[in-house]
């Protein structure tokens, strides 16, 4: 009994030492302390389903807290191949953001399946409730908003990068130059929620086209899809809709086996998918019909160049597509 | 007993102060020609803020290139003043003094230099002062700039303290024509020495802490550089080792940075009698020691990630070992590791040059290795797509070439406006063995010429008696 006492004491004291050292600690590795975040908003609870809703996805009350959720059924996704066009998804993203030339905020990846065939991936940023790229950045200017939308200031970005290196989805572009954008782009109303027209030497992304979601619109991609295999809801009000059904999100997600990329990170992403490879329209996983490339109507090179030394002039890039 | 040890001193002041007071033509024309390669980077610094980061081979994929190698490259070879100065000055090895100058003015020029980098690498530098504004505790990057910053004022201020009593004897020694504004700074920056033993006593115990401060600052800085690539989920970098990989590799380069400016700044300004062979053989030895670490590190970092081989790893490993980057892996294993050993190890020829070549091998072999840690992890997909490619353009090159010219030019400044070799604290060791001396043979005053040869064997043998 004796030496259990003195086991006990010994134990206590050292598990002081050790949190003692683990507060010192905490402070030093602050990522782990979101109350230090000057900017992070309210945090945003993750409820449970709740089934009282009100099946609408329209504003409402403006005080809510939302959970803006993106799902992506895989079954419904073809790539656009059958219909033989780029994926739509994302070239509504890129006519509706004027996004720089080479940027697809939602990117498409062929993923190859274990008999040879290949399924679509659409991918945008997946808005982490544990989002590397908030955690790392030295002036907050990525941040969470109060829906949980991962947002980026490009008036605050010093253009660090650290972001890019903390994503682990390769979701972060980097503006290299003044971007290339058509003139319409100028009369857009600059917000993080509309990062429109882009700006030189800061980072860009996608961001859930968080200025329709309030009002109830949906993002452009989504509505882009002809497929409809895109859907947004609201955790919060357990809804979600691909424009043409509205479906309760958690049964949604439950009853077709939803998965999230690279679960095992721990980012918690908040888009999930659906398992599948376009069967719904016919695709076969071994259809060997490949991607189109989106178009940027308004031309241009890109960030796909270098300057000269002395002259000046541009120069394409051989090492990129 | 006086007037001895002062014409010791005379020899050494001679020596130690004669670059100062004479200036050649080939040193203004090297002194041009860095300018020159400098204001060129600066010129590719404007093409690079007119344009923007396009200018540069880094894009979306692979998004840090050689202007982070080199921050990581400047700020490691920094260490070699703290190790020096610090260390060895806090584990009494006597030796060290006529080289703490030296290393410590390495420090303080690699670090502005490498502090620079990381600003030329945004892609908004007029926000800098966003840092300071906005800055996030929780940020890798901001513990990146509160040590470094803490470094940089450290190492200033422990490269100023040793340097009083020289300040001091310049401020006496201006000649007569020299500029009143020049004495007024020397008068100015020796603050009042008059090296009196009260003085002295303070100024031992200033240095004395500022030695113990320094080294957990220095520890942290390199610590805190690496953090920046371990916080993040990357093959390679996303490794709970790389602190003490990247404070261990700063320590490495930190030596043969040291090992080369040793050698240069002997053969230059003829201090052939102040830093002898037995220095550079007991800086190899430590850098052997650093090198064999590094070593293991470098092992267990890849046999662990080889041995699991998740995916991502598995790419970074074919691409460093037989992959696109495997001949510059092959070099870093060779000329940074093999060679530089077999220099140390293999005690044939001439202790200098043989610590030189592989001095000079060890830093181009770490700085690729830089290159390895930082490129090929962002070449490696995380998502189902290619890999990533990378080439510097002229830009970086330029840049790249500039920072180095810019090392160098600081450097060559500083040894015209201060004297390589701690001249007080060289003095205090000869005026010890010449206490030995003395006491051994009775001797009378005896002539100038006699007294000054003395001083000279003095130190000698004193280096000697501790040397064995
Ligand atoms: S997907 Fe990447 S960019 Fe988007 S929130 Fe997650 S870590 Fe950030
Ligand atoms: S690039 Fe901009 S958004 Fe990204 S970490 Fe740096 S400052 Fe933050
Ligand atoms: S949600 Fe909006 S910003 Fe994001 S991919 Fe879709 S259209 Fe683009």
């Amino acid at each position: 009994m004796p030496d259990k006492q003195d086991g006990k004491k010994l134990g206590r004291r050292q598990f002081l030492k050790w949190s003692a050292g683990a507060g010192l600690a905490a402070v030093l590795s602050s990522p782990f302390l979101p109350v230090l975040n000057p900017v992070k908003a309210a945090n945003v609870p993750l409820p449970g389903p709740s089934h009282d809703t009100s099946h609408s996805n329209e504003g409402g009350d403006p005080k809510k807290v939302r959970a803006w959720t993106m799902v992506v059924d895989l079954k419904k996704c073809d790539g656009c191949v059958t219909i033989d066009a780029p994926p739509q998804c994302t070239q509504a993203c890129i006519d509706g953001h004027f996004a720089p030339k080479g940027q697809e905020w939602i990117q498409i990846f062929g993923v190859d399946l274990p008999g040879g065939g290949q399924s679509f991936l659409p991918v945008p940023c997946y808005q982490c409730e544990n989002a590397p790229c908030v955690n790392v950045c030295p002036v907050a200017a990525t941040y969470h908003n109060e829906d949980g939308v991962v947002l980026i200031d490009h008036k605050r970005c010093i253009g660090c990068r650290m972001c890019m290196a903390a994503c682990p989805y390769h979701r972060r572009f980097f503006n290299w130059a003044a971007p290339e954008v058509p003139p319409e782009a100028a009369l857009a109303h600059y917000s993080p929620l509309y990062p429109v027209p882009a700006v030189k030497g800061t980072v860009i992304k996608c961001m859930f086209c968080a200025h329709f979601l309030r009002d109830g619109k949906l993002p452009y991609c989504v509505a882009g899809c002809p497929m409809k295999a895109l859907y947004m809801g609201d955790r919060n009000e357990d809804i979600a809709s691909n424009g043409v059904e509205v479906v309760q999100l958690s049964k949604f997600l439950d009853e077709n086996d939803a998965f999230r990329w690279k679960e095992g990170l721990g980012t918690q992403p908040r888009v999930w998918y659906l398992p599948g490879h376009g069967q719904n329209f016919n695709r076969h996983a071994s259809d060997p019909r490949p991607l189109k490339r989106p178009v940027w109507n308004w031309g241009g090179d890109g960030y796909n160049y270098q300057i000269e030394p002395l002259t000046w002039k541009r120069r394409p890039n051989e090492t990129k597509d | 007993m006086r007037p001895r040890i002062e014409t010791g001193h005379r020899r050494l002041e001679r020596i130690a102060l004669d670059p100062l007071a004479r200036t050649t033509t080939s040193y203004y024309l090297f002194v041009l020609f860095l300018v020159a390669v400098v204001a060129w980077g600066f010129y590719a610094y404007v093409t690079q803020i007119r344009w923007g980061l396009v200018t540069t081979g880094m894009r979306d994929q692979v998004f840090w290139g050689i202007y982070m190698v080199n921050f990581v490259f400047f700020i490691g070879i920094s260490h070699a003043g703290t190790l020096i100065s610090a260390i060895l000055r806090v584990t009494q090895a006597s030796w060290r003094t006529p080289i703490t100058r030296m290393a410590e003015m390495i420090t303080v020029v690699a670090i502005s230099i490498g502090a620079l980098m990381p600003i030329i690498d945004m892609g908004r530098p007029e926000r800098v002062w966003h840092m300071i504004a906005f800055g996030r505790f929780q940020s890798p990057l901001l513990w990146d700039i509160i040590s470094i910053t803490s470094y940089l004022t450290g190492s200033l201020v422990y490269l100023y303290l040793p340097a009083i009593p020289d300040l001091a004897l310049m401020r006496d020694r201006l000649g007569r024509d020299a500029s009143a504004i020049k004495r007024k700074i020397y008068t100015w920056l020796a603050v009042g020495w008059r090296n009196t033993p009260e003085q002295r006593h303070r100024l031992e115990k200033a240095i004395g802490i500022m030695a113990v401060t320094i080294i957990p600052i220095a520890v942290s800085v390199h610590t805190v550089v690496s953090y920046v690539f371990s916080m993040t989920l990357r093959p390679g970098w996303n490794s709970t080792v790389f602190g003490v990989y990247f404070v261990i590799g700063a320590i490495f380069s930190g030596i043969a940075s040291l090992l080369i400016v040793m050698a240069l700044f002997r053969k230059f300004y003829h201090l052939e009698e102040f830093i002898t062979a037995r220095h550079f053989r007991n800086l190899g030895y430590l850098m052997l020691v650093a090198l064999l670490v590094y070593f293991y590190l470098t092992v267990g970092e890849y046999l662990t990630t080889g041995y699991k081989l998740e995916i991502e790893d598995k790419h970074l490993l074919e691409l460093l070992l037989v992959g696109e980057s495997a001949g510059w892996f092959w070099f870093f294993v060779v000329a940074g590791l093999v060679i530089p050993a077999v220099l140390i190890i293999v005690r044939r020829g001439p202790v200098i040059p043989r610590m030189l070549i592989a001095a000079v091998l060890v830093n181009a072999a770490m700085w690729v290795k830089r290159f390895l840690i930082l490129v090929p992890s962002l070449q490696v997909p995380l998502m189902p797509f290619e890999f990533g490619a990378y080439r510097p353009t002229w830009v970086e090159w330029s840049i790249t070439a500039a920072a180095f010219a810019a090392f160098i030019l600081i450097f060559a400044i500083f040894a015209k406006v201060m004297p390589l070799i701690s001249v007080w604290e060289v003095a205090e060791e000869m005026e010890s063995a010449e206490h030995a001396t003395l006491e051994a043979v009775e001797r009378p005053s005896g002539t100038l010429e006699e007294a000054e040869g003395m001083g000279g064997s003095a130190a000698q043998r004193r280096l000697e008696e501790t040397q064995s």
